[in-house]
């Protein structure tokens, strides 16, 4: 199972074609907000880039705490979500370690599913998607 | 988000503090970006006005591309300018395109004077008018700071704002946005200045439906392939458009101490190269690009208690180069750098600031002006002087700086220094004594700008051996073909990339189905309404004046004569009053 993965952060030139791509192609959506990926500038006194986007905890904060079945600990890291079960109760919201999931107008979860189109568009190969270790 | 009311333009009235969204879907065949902007302007200019009366309106639009298609990150603004009196036109990228299609407006119109200072705040929900009256006076950076703690959306909105130079009505400040992008030329902060307009904050946070996404995505995924692929492109990630200072220093087409030359013999110290080597920090992109051509460089400075230094960071690019380096003769990055500084800060265009300051740098030397006049000495290649004269020109401390700060084309004959005053169309000259295509150009395109028509490019490539026909068909196909680019509104770096057919094919995969045909009909279109609106203002090709510098000073396709200027000029005329179909 791949996993997706940031490198070389001092390579992004902030222009935002993974917040596109994810929103294009996960969310069907016209959107910088509807993405699971996030670029953002740094804050702090260094005016680096930063990327906030899940890196595929193993054992998954978010799907341990998802009572109705709709997330499930994928194999390699990362969740699967089944939007059909979801009832909108936001536990994994608060669950996620590093704060990157989000909700849409309608409540459900922004989540990333670890399919690496954001990787696809990324025009500096700062993001990649590896083989998980171990599995 | 186009099968509905596209586009969507929002009226602001900053006198009655109301607004209004109107759908104009009959405005549809002008595809967008400038075509809605020249079609609203005429619909709103007062031609018997000045610049600068509160009725007249600043339209911003963008098109159907926007944030939706890599490389559509502009904006077009278009106002009567303040500098020339007639068309004004101006782009700018970063974000703000991309927060006005997500805050759900293609069009902006604002009119009106404030009472008090004011800023704006567009979203979703209409428009919130702020007081600002604590931020006018205020530079533009620490204006910038302080809108992106106001105003929340950190990452998805759009800064606009002006800098003392602004709001002190100089005729070609320009319009800071977001950090190191602009609204330059042609004088669009004077027009936020006589409107007590300080800043306006695009907040983008909608969310679309894609209506075909199979369609969309692959026609996306085209233009991206196409966009990353070209090598055409990699160039200005990588030096950046830096690069041509080697290249037209070696052409002798940089303009140098006031065009006293085509060559600087400090080129290498100032080249891209030597400023990426000094300087580069980082490589930014407007949101939705992913070549990203934004070179920002570190410039520190020599502390000023004595040891040590301090720095902070600025970007450079070829235009700013020309216009600080070569034409006022600065030979190293750190003092161009010094000048860029106060240049940014106080809100000014830096292409009409250098050739302004070129201007009365030889005026001095000539004595035609006098030091009680500049308050300070001008020298080539003295930055010290530049740094005190531009704080003069953004808050004039008496009339020289007054008249200065009207530009050139005003304040050059009150002082007897027309014949090197460098000025083409009224406008103060980019960086291209390229020969004829950029004389030409300049003084034939609708806001007198390189960008306008190309004609310096035609000259790198054709100048030493061309028709004449063949340039001044190439000067009105190619103002034709940049309409509709800025139309869509793509940058134009991208111009390789958005041919007709996959301009057609990104139109039509977002539910604006359209032929290679009409695209270029629009163009068309386009060029006739601006014509239409430089008349009103007053423009004419009777009132075209060269400069004679530019006939004494070789170009980098020789030396050029004032009498083959003037055939092509009207064999201008004649092609362009067959393409109007009325007598010029």
């Amino acid at each position: 199972m791949k996993l997706l993965r940031i490198g070389d952060l001092d390579r992004c030139i902030g222009c935002y074609s993974c917040m596109l791509a994810c929103a294009r192609l996960v969310f069907k959506s016209h959107s910088i907000l509807k993405t699971a990926i996030r670029v953002r500038t740094r804050g702090g006194l260094q005016s680096k880039w930063g990327v906030d986007v899940c890196r595929g905890c193993p054992d998954a904060p978010c799907a341990e705490v998802c009572t109705e079945g709709a997330l499930a600990p994928r194999r390699g890291g990362g969740v699967i979500f089944k939007k059909g079960k979801c009832t909108r109760c936001d536990a994994c919201l608060e669950a996620c370690v590093l704060r990157v999931i989000y909700t849409d107008d309608e409540g459900y979860p922004i989540l990333c599913i670890q399919c690496g189109n954001c990787a696809r568009f990324c025009p500096q190969e700062v993001l990649r998607v590896e083989e998980a270790q171990g599995v | 988000m186009f099968n509905g009311s596209y586009p969507r333009v929002l009226e602001i009235d900053l006198e009655k503090n109301n607004f209004t969204v109107s759908d104009r879907r009959d405005l549809r065949p002008l595809i967008g970006g400038v075509g809605t902007a020249s079609r609203l302007l005429l619909e709103n200019a007062a031609w018997d006005k000045d610049p600068l009366e509160p009725v007249q309106p600043v339209i911003f639009a963008i098109g159907p591309l926007s944030g939706v298609f890599p490389l559509a990150t502009k904006t077009a603004a278009v106002f009567r300018s303040p500098l020339t009196g007639e068309w004004g036109e101006s782009y700018a990228g970063m974000r703000s395109a991309m927060s006005l299609r997500f805050a759900g407006y293609d069009a902006v119109v604002i009119k009106g004077k404030a009472v008090r200072p004011t800023y704006l705040r567009i979203d979703r929900d209409g428009v919130t008018f702020r007081d600002a009256r604590g931020l006018w006076g205020l530079d533009t950076e620490e204006t910038g700071r302080l809108l992106r703690e106001f105003e929340p959306g950190r990452g998805y909105r759009s800064t606009w704002r002006i800098g003392p130079a602004g709001e002190n009505l100089v005729r070609f400040a320009g319009v800071n946005v977001d950090t190191f992008r602009h609204f330059g030329r042609l004088g669009l902060g004077a027009v936020f200045g006589s409107k007590n307009l300080k800043a306006v904050v695009v907040h983008g946070a909608k969310t679309y439906p894609i209506s075909d996404p199979k369609t969309y995505n692959a026609a996306y995924e085209a233009v991206y392939r196409r966009v990353v692929e070209t090598p055409f492109l990699a160039k200005y990630h990588q030096v950046g458009t830096g690069e041509n200072v080697l290249w037209l220093n070696s052409l002798g087409s940089l303009p140098t101490m006031n065009l006293q030359s085509g060559r600087f013999e400090a080129a290498a110290a100032i080249s891209g190269e030597s400023f990426g080597e000094a300087s580069l920090t980082r490589i930014l992109a407007c949101a939705g690009c992913p070549v990203g051509c934004i070179h920002v460089g570190l410039y520190r400075k020599p502390h000023p208690e004595g040891s040590g230094y301090i720095s902070t960071y600025l970007a450079y690019d070829y235009e700013l180069i020309y216009a600080l380096g070569p034409m006022l003769g600065l030979d190293n990055t750190g003092k161009v750098y010094a000048v860029l500084e106060v240049v940014e800060a106080l809100g000014l265009d830096v292409i009409s600031t250098g050739v302004i300051l070129a201007w009365a740098t030889e005026a001095l030397k000539r004595g035609i002006v006098t030091e009680a006049e500049t308050l300070t000495p001008l020298k080539f290649g003295q930055e010290k002087g530049y740094v005190a004269a531009v704080n003069h020109l953004a808050s004039p401390p008496n009339k020289f700086y007054e008249n200065i700060g009207k530009g050139l084309t005003y304040a050059a004959p009150l002082y007897g220094g027309e014949n090197f005053a460098l000025t083409l169309g009224g406008h103060e000259m980019a960086g291209y004594h390229t020969g004829y295509g950029c004389l030409v150009g300049h003084s034939v395109g609708a806001r007198h700008s390189h960008l306008c028509n190309g004609g310096c490019f035609y000259d790198q490539n054709y100048g030493k051996s061309f028709k004449d026909e063949d340039l001044v068909g190439y000067l009105l196909s190619q103002e034709v073909r940049r309409n509709v680019l800025n139309s869509l509104v793509v940058c134009l770096f991208g111009r390789a990339v958005y041919e007709p057919d996959l301009i057609a094919t990104a139109l039509s995969s977002i539910g604006m189905p359209v032929s290679p045909d009409e695209v270029e009909a629009a163009g068309e279109e386009i060029f006739k309404l601006k014509w239409q609106a430089k008349t009103h203002f007053g423009y004419s090709l009777d009132r075209i004046h060269i400069p004679r510098r530019y006939f004494e000073t070789p170009s980098g396709s020789g030396l050029l004569q004032p009498e083959r200027f003037q055939n092509l000029l009207s064999l201008y005329r004649k092609r362009l009053s067959e393409k109007l179909g009325a007598a010029l």
